[in-house]
């Protein structure tokens, strides 16, 4: 059994590459992850990814936001403690839009980046799990594991064949933790 | 991505012949990997000088009390929120940018909007400190929060716009970073992955691990669209709280209701005039004429005519109510603009804002570059005039004759102003050495369906309609980057 991880077809071109997915899923074997410089549409759809969630999640921080904001409005200035602003109403709604509306933007727009962060796990000083270096700048990779597909020999002929520029074989899973 | 191209009577997005994924990633790094030339040298020093005029400036005012400034009892407000204004408007284009078209699919937006949007966090950075400084005692800043507290539990005023501004600013400029920085972390892993060393560990931490996998892509665009559909009503909320600052007021010339929409029109007029001030720069020196090309200026000047028309059709409109509402006050605060002592700031407004603007019409104009940024040096002064010519003239003469009085700025007034251009330049600056001035993974998007190589392929294969063909090569001859020989045998 030999030491190789990872299979990596390293292609220039984002449509040679989705032939490459194409063309190993024809036969049946597994991809890992794909990695690309840039995002490509109609990938996610090849690779069974789902579609994301995040926007349910944003309405509904949003709409903490919006109950946060009356609620602590109507607390302080309705209830704890009535302002006689010429004798105008304490509970004045109309005045309370501006800040129910800021509120539900910044909750909205926190909730929804840090579960996203959160979900991709994207925070400070995480260790960049890369496999080709490459691949952020021009690049585009498919990762297959090469434990669970046996046949080398097939996976680099389907990858070159679909126009890759080079395959890899990488003994280790990410090579920027060095 | 593939199968389908775009229609060939678009322009080029990406001009040049020999563009390649990596020639992008090489042109838009340059100047973050190279040692900085003399042209940044010098403009940073300058800069610098201004920020640190800007820190003995507010340092004096913070010490001495806004006594420093040239405000008297009539006119209580004058430099600080004309340049608080200024500096929120300007911040509006890169919103507008980057959200804004981003829902329209405005694909010329993809490079520009980085630079653009970090101009808008600057800007609000330049805008907070006038409002801190404004306060007399900025150490209690903190009182605007509604925070619990002993002062007799008394909360902040809801009802008053000053509080809605708060929220406003603090949630616009919070988003603004937040939309920024997440559209930067593909862009930070570039340049991680080609650094060494220490460069390489610092650019990892603020990378956050990017590794670019189709499931983070996949989520990090809805998640920019999402963020684009929220920033919208912001960016039009915050300019419209700004102006509610005025509106609510029963100062004549200040309460009308045509405040939001106008102001929202003159931020994102001066926005994009900034844009195009600083863009048209750095375009040159720092080499990305293939990237910002002819045809982003000339976008932009065309949303400059069509904001300051509208801005212009907003004067015109004030001035005609004033005359038809009857009240004579607002009568005459507005003869009093135009007539009175102010007079050449008035017209120095209506100059530069509404007829100036005007001449992006010829298209000559709008396609010379000089022009081009000249023009936009006289809209942002205009700009700076018009929040002058509302807060002050609408001050000075109030509803008592004897106290009516004249605002002169003292040299600490001047300073901050002129402090806070030198503080934008500086962290502008700082931002073109570190970081990618241009969103380089969007950029990428574009360089099969919208380049100049593309479109050129496309014709060779000879398959279009000639018209179209003719009319794309006619639309090129403005192009500063486009070799024209190659198709003068189309």
């Amino acid at each position: 059994m030999s030491n190789i991880k990872y299979i990596l077809g390293s292609f220039g071109d984002p449509d040679e590459m989705m032939h490459g997915i194409e063309k190993l899923q024809e036969n049946n074997i597994k991809i890992h992850d794909v990695y690309t410089p840039m995002p490509i549409h109609g990938i996610e759809a090849k690779l069974g990814i789902k579609r994301s969630r995040l926007d349910i999640l944003a309405f509904f921080c949003g709409i903490t936001g919006t109950m946060s904001a009356f609620a602590l409005i109507y607390l302080t200035s309705v209830v704890d403690w009535r302002h006689n602003i010429g004798g105008k109403p304490a509970f004045a709604l109309p005045d309370f839009i501006p800040i129910m509306f800021e509120v539900t933007i910044l909750f909205c727009a926190f909730g929804l980046v840090g579960s996203y962060y959160a979900s991709t796990h994207l925070f400070p000083g995480r260790a960049p799990r890369v496999m080709d270096l490459r691949a952020t700048d021009d690049r585009f990779i498919i990762a297959v594991d090469a434990k669970e597909n046996a046949d080398h020999s097939k996976i680099d002929g389907l990858l070159k064949e679909a126009g890759a520029i080079e395959v890899k074989h990488n003994e280790r899973k990410y090579i920027s933790y060095e | 991505m593939s199968g389908h191209n775009e229609s060939i009577l678009r322009e080029p997005l990406i001009t040049g012949s020999d563009i390649t994924y990596a020639k992008i990633t090489d042109d838009i790094l340059m100047p973050v990997e190279n040692k900085p030339n003399r042209a940044w040298w010098i403009g940073f020093i300058v800069s610098l000088m201004g920020a640190t005029l800007w820190l003995v400036a507010v340092s004096y005012t913070f010490w001495n009390g806004i006594g420093a400034w040239g405000l008297n009892k009539t006119v209580g407000w004058a430099w600080d929120i004309t340049g608080f204004v200024w500096w929120v408007g300007i911040g509006h284009a890169g919103t507008l940018i980057s959200a804004v078209l981003l829902l329209f699919r405005q694909n010329w937006r993809n490079s520009i909007n980085r630079s653009a949007e970090a101009m808008t966090i600057f800007a609000v950075i330049c805008a907070a400190t006038y409002v801190v400084s404004h306060m007399g005692r900025p150490w209690l800043a903190y009182w605007v929060l509604p925070l619990p507290n002993q002062f007799g539990s008394l909360w902040v005023n809801f009802n008053s716009p000053l509080v809605w501004d708060m929220f406003a600013i603090s949630t616009y400029f919070s988003v603004s970073l937040l939309f920024w920085y997440t559209g930067l972390l593909p862009d930070i892993a570039t340049i991680r992955d080609r650094a060494t060393g220490l460069r390489r560990r610092v650019y990892s931490i603020f990378s956050f691990g990017w590794s670019g996998n189709v499931k983070t892509w996949q989520r990090f665009e809805t998640v920019s669209l999402i963020l684009a559909g929220i920033s919208t009503p912001l960016v039009l909320s915050v300019h419209t709280i700004v102006s509610m600052d005025f509106a609510t007021s029963v100062i004549p010339g200040w309460h009308t209701t045509i405040f939001p929409p106008y102001f929202v029109a003159g931020a994102i007029f001066s926005g994009f005039a900034m844009v195009l001030t600083l863009l048209l720069v750095a375009r040159k020196v720092l080499g990305l004429e293939n990237y910002i090309t002819m045809f982003h200026i000339e976008s932009m000047n065309k949303i400059i005519i069509l904001t300051g028309s509208i801005v212009g059709v907003a004067y015109l409109t004030e001035f005609f109510i004033a005359w038809y509402s009857g009240s004579e006050y607002e009568a005459y605060a507005f003869v009093n603009r135009s007539t009175g002592p102010y007079w050449w700031a008035y017209w120095m407004m209506m100059t530069c804002n509404v007829i100036s603007p005007q001449l992006l019409w010829f298209k000559k104009i709008r396609l010379s570059i000089p022009a081009t940024w000249i023009l936009s040096i006289v809209v942002n002064i205009g700009m700076w005039f018009e929040r002058f010519v509302i807060i002050v003239t609408s001050l000075h003469r109030d509803y008592l004759p004897s106290s009516w009085a004249m605002f002169y700025p003292t040299w600490v007034d001047v300073s901050v102003f002129v402090g806070s251009i030198g503080v934008f330049f500086t962290l502008f600056l700082l931002f073109l050495r570190v970081l990618p001035s241009i969103a380089i993974a969007e950029v990428k998007l574009l360089l099969k369906t919208s380049s100049e190589q593309a479109k050129l392929a496309q014709i060779k294969e000879g398959h279009l309609d000639k018209v179209q063909v003719k009319e794309y090569v006619e639309s090129l001859e403005k192009f500063d980057s486009v070799k024209q020989e190659e198709y003068a045998k189309i």
